[in-house]
C-alpha cells in the first residue's frame, strides 16, 4: 500500500462557525454620530455629554466616599481629627501664646470654624490635583468626559466637610454661640467653597498630567495659602482699605462668611464675599476651559 | 461609502518616545546638568503635545490608515506587536486623538480595551457592576435593567456583596466581562480581552460576542493574536504592519497571509516589569525558544530537540511554581500538553525569591513540519492561582529530511514521531 499521507488528509477539519452578516443596516441615530478628527484650536465644552454621563459622576463620588476609610480603625472620625487637632495646636500657639485677637469670641471655635472649610479646601485641591495622574489606568483604557475625575474628588470631600461641620455645631452649643439670621446663606457659602476648590483643582489636575512637579507643589501651595487666609487670625486685622484686595483670595470670603453668619463676628461681609465669588467664578471658568483644552493629550502624556 | 457605519480616512498618529537619558561622567558635569535640567525638561515636556515631523524622537504609530466597515460586519484586526492595532482602536474609542486624518462612527460605541477597567478592589461585586457600567457609558437605569442578566452571566450571585478583592481571578474576569458584554451599543471595539479566563469561559465570551453580532446585528472590531478565534469569529481581516494596512480582505486569506509571511513568529516574549504575567507568587520575565545549541531561534528542524526557557521571578517565599506547556498547531488545535510535575528535584518544593529559569525540552523527531504555537499556563502550589499566556511564542519547524529518508511524499498530522519498526522472519520449522 502506498503511504499516501498528505497534510490535507491528516488534518482535522476545523469547524468554522461564521457569523451571519446582517444585511439590514443598523438604523443610525443622529445623536450618535461620532466625528473623530485632530483636535486643533479651541475646544468647546460639550454640556450635553456631561449630562449624559452624570450617573458616572455619581458613582465616582460614591466610590471615593466608600473607599476612603475602608480598613481604617477610626473611619469617619478622621474627618474631625485633622481640623480638630490643628485647632488645638493653633489655640495653644496663636491664641494663648501669641495672643492673636479672635473678634471677641473664644479662640478655639474662632479657629475651628475656619479649619472646617480650610480642611475641605486643602484636601479637595490636593485630591483633585492628583486625581488625573492617579486614574491613569482609567484614562488610557476608556473614554468618558475626563472632567468627571477631578470633579468627583471635589464633591466627595463634602462628606468629610459635613462631618466636621456637625462638630462645629456641637461646639457652638458648648460655647453658647448662636448664629444670626444670615445662617440661611450657609448653602451659598458651601457652593462658593466648592466653586473655588473646583477652579484650582481642575487647573492643578490638568497641569499635573504633563508636569509632575505639581504633585510636589501642592503641599507647598496649601501651606502658603493657609497663611494668606484668615484662619489663625481674623480678617479684621487687615487694614480696611486692603480688605478687598485681601478678598481676592476666594477662601477669605468663604471663611469670614462662615464666621459672620455662625459666630456673629462681624456684619455679613457682602463686599468681601462678592469679591471672592467673582474670583471663584473666574477661576472656575478658567479651570474648566484650560482643562478642556488639554484633556485630549491626557492619554498620551500620562 | 455612504452605508458604512465606521469610516476611517487617512488617520495617522504620532507619538513622542522621549529623549535619551543623559549620562554624566564627572561630578562637575552632574552638578551643571542638574542645575540646567529644569530648562531642558520644560522644553521637552512642552514638546510632548506638539506635532513635529521627522524628529528622531518621534514615531508614527499608524500612518495613513483608511477603511470602511459596514453595519453588522465583524472585522478582525491582526498584526505583530507594535503594528498599530491597539492605536487604531484607541483612536476609534476616543481615548486619544489622531494626529491627522479623521473618522466617523455612526452609532453608539462601546470599547473593551481591558477587562475590569475601573474596578475597585475594595468595593463589592454589586457596587463594581454599577461603577464599571457607568465608566463604560451606561446610565444607572440601564444597568439596573440588566443587572440580573449580568449577575447571571458572571455566575457570582452568591458573592454579590463581597468585595472583589476576595474574588478568585476567574470570578473577577467573569464579572468584568459580563458588565461589558451587556453594553447597548451599535459598535463594539474589543482588544485582546479574551486572552484571560479559562477555556470554558472564553468559549462563553465568544458565544456571547457571536450572539451580540448575529442576533443584534452589532458591528465589531476585534483585535487579537489568537488566529483560530479570529478565523472563527470574523468575516473580514485587516492586517497591520508597521502602522499601515498591509492587507484588507476575507478573513482566511488575511490570516493565511499573516501566518505564511513569517512575520507572525516570535521566538521569544519578554515582558516589562509592570506588565509581567503571573500571580502573587511569581511572575514570568520571558519565554524563549532555543535550538539544540542553546541559540534563540524561531525556525527549528524537526529532527533536533528544541528548548523552551521560562524565565521567572519568585516574589514570595514558599512559591511553588507549576507549569503546563501546551503546543498547538497553526489552527489552534492542541497537540499535546506537558506538566513540570515530573521534575523531581524542584517540583513541589518551595522556592526562595529570586530569578529562575525552567526549561522544557521537546525532543527531536517528534513534530511534523509546520507552524506551532506554545501556550503557557502557570499555577502555584496545588494548581491554584492560574494564569495563561496564550500563544506566547511560535515557531516554524522545517523538514530536514532525516526522518523522511528516501520517501518523496509529505506527512499528515501535526506530529511525525520517529517510531521503531522491526521486521522478523518467521522460519518454517
Amino acid at each position: 500500500m502506498t503511504p499516501g499521507i498528505t497534510r490535507a488528509s491528516g488534518a482535522v477539519e476545523l469547524q468554522i462557525i461564521k457569523l451571519k452578516i446582517m444585511t439590514t443596516p443598523t438604523p443610525h441615530n443622529s445623536d450618535h454620530i461620532i466625528h473623530i478628527k485632530p483636535q486643533k484650536g479651541l475646544q468647546i465644552i460639550d454640556f450635553g455629554e456631561l449630562r449624559r454621563y452624570r450617573d458616572l459622576l455619581y458613582f465616582l463620588v460614591a466610590r471615593n466616599i466608600k473607599v476612603k476609610y475602608k480598613q481604617t480603625v477610626l473611619g469617619g472620625l478622621w474627618a474631625v481629627i485633622q481640623p480638630f487637632f490643628m485647632m488645638v495646636v493653633f489655640t495653644l500657639f496663636f491664641g494663648k501664646l501669641a495672643k492673636i485677637p479672635s473678634d471677641g469670641i473664644p479662640y478655639p471655635i474662632f479657629n475651628y470654624s475656619a479649619m472646617v472649610a480650610w480642611t475641605y479646601f486643602s484636601q479637595a485641591i490636593n485630591q483633585s490635583g492628583n486625581s488625573i495622574v492617579g486614574e491613569s489606568n482609567l484614562i488610557s483604557k476608556v473614554y468618558f468626559p475626563r472632567i468627571m475625575i477631578p470633579f468627583a474628588s471635589i464633591l466627595s470631600g463634602l462628606m468629610d466637610f459635613f462631618i466636621a461641620f456637625a462638630v462645629l455645631i456641637c461646639m457652638m452649643f458648648y460655647f453658647q454661640i448662636y448664629p444670626t439670621v444670615m445662617v440661611v446663606c450657609v448653602p451659598f457659602l458651601i457652593i462658593l467653597m466648592v466653586l473655588a476648590s473646583s477652579g484650582v483643582g481642575m487647573v492643578l489636575a490638568a497641569l499635573n498630567a504633563k508636569y509632575r512637579d505639581i504633585r510636589y507643589t501642592i503641599p507647598f501651595l496649601v501651606q502658603f495659602w493657609m497663611f494668606a487666609t484668615p484662619i489663625v487670625y481674623p480678617a479684621s486685622m487687615i487694614p480696611e482699605k486692603y480688605r478687598l484686595i485681601y478678598a481676592l483670595n476666594p477662601m477669605t470670603g468663604v471663611i469670614e462668611g462662615f464666621r459672620s453668619v455662625l459666630l456673629n463676628t462681624m456684619e455679613f461681609p457682602t463686599d468681601m464675599i462678592a469679591m471672592s465669588f467673582l474670583v471663584s467664578l473666574v477661576l472656575f471658568i478658567l479651570g474648566l476651559f484650560y482643562f478642556k483644552q488639554v484633556e485630549r493629550f491626557f492619554a498620551d502624556v500620562i | 461609502m455612504s452605508n458604512s457605519i465606521i469610516q476611517v480616512n487617512n488617520i495617522s498618529k504620532q507619538y513622542h518616545i522621549g529623549s535619551k537619558e543623559r549620562i554624566n561622567r564627572t561630578f562637575r558635569e552632574a552638578v551643571v546638568d542638574t542645575l540646567t535640567a529644569p530648562v531642558r525638561n520644560f522644553r521637552d515636556l512642552k514638546r510632548l503635545t506638539k506635532v513635529e515631523y521627522d524628529r528622531p524622537d518621534t514615531i508614527w504609530a499608524i500612518r495613513d490608515v483608511s477603511f470602511n466597515v459596514h453595519p453588522g460586519e465583524v472585522v478582525g484586526i491582526i498584526g505583530r506587536n507594535g503594528a498599530g492595532k491597539s492605536t487604531i482602536l484607541k483612536i476609534l474609542s476616543r481615548i486619544t486623538g489622531p494626529t491627522t486624518g479623521e473618522a466617523k462612527l455612526l452609532g453608539r460605541v462601546s470599547s473593551l480595551l481591558e477587562v475590569g477597567t475601573g474596578f475597585h478592589s475594595e468595593l463589592t461585586g454589586r457596587e463594581n457592576i454599577y461603577l464599571n457600567g457607568a465608566i463604560l457609558g451606561m446610565r444607572k437605569a440601564e444597568i439596573t435593567a440588566k443587572f440580573d442578566e449580568i449577575v447571571d452571566f458572571a455566575g457570582i450571585d452568591k458573592f454579590l456583596d463581597t468585595p472583589v478583592k476576595r474574588y478568585s481571578s476567574g470570578m473577577y474576569v467573569r464579572l468584568a466581562f459580563a458588565v461589558a458584554a451587556h453594553l447597548e451599543s451599535e459598535i463594539l471595539l474589543v482588544d485582546e480581552v479574551l486572552a484571560v479566563g479559562d477555556a470554558a469561559f472564553q468559549r462563553k465570551c465568544l458565544g456571547k460576542m457571536q450572539d451580540i453580532s448575529s442576533r443584534e446585528g452589532r458591528t465589531i472590531l476585534f483585535v487579537s493574536h489568537n488566529m483560530p478565534s479570529v478565523r472563527k469569529f470574523c468575516h473580514r481581516g485587516i492586517l497591520f504592519e508597521n502602522g499601515r494596512i498591509h492587507l484588507d480582505d476575507e478573513v482566511n486569506k488575511v490570516v493565511d497571509h499573516y501566518l505564511d509571511s513569517g512575520s507572525a513568529t516570535f521566538s521569544s516574549r519578554t515582558w516589562s516589569p509592570d506588565e509581567r504575567p503571573g500571580n502573587a507568587f511569581f511572575r514570568i520575565n520571558s519565554i524563549i525558544l532555543k535550538n539544540k545549541h542553546g541559540m534563540e531561534t524561531s525556525a527549528i528542524t524537526i529532527s533536533d530537540e528544541l528548548l523552551v526557557d521560562i524565565n521567572f521571578e519568585v516574589l514570595q517565599d514558599e512559591a511553588k511554581p507549576q507549569y503546563s506547556l501546551i503546543l498547538s498547531d497553526a489552527d489552534g488545535n492542541c497537540i499535546f500538553g506537558s506538566l513540570n510535575n515530573y521534575e523531581h528535584e524542584h517540583y513541589g518544593k518551595p522556592l526562595r525569591p529570586g530569578i529562575y529559569t525552567s526549561t522544557c525540552r521537546i525532543y527531536g523527531s517528534l513534530l511534523n513540519a509546520g507552524r506551532f504555537f506554545v501556550t503557557l499556563i502557570g499555577f502555584n502550589n496545588n494548581w491554584h492561582d492560574e494564569f495563561k499566556i496564550e500563544n506566547a511564542i511560535s515557531f516554524h519547524a522545517h523538514d530536514d529530511g532525516v526522518i523522511k529518508g528516501d520517501y518523496p511524499g509529505s506527512y499528515g498530522g501535526p506530529i511525525r514521531p520517529l517510531l521503531k519498526w522491526q521486521t522478523k522472519r518467521h522460519d518454517i520449522t
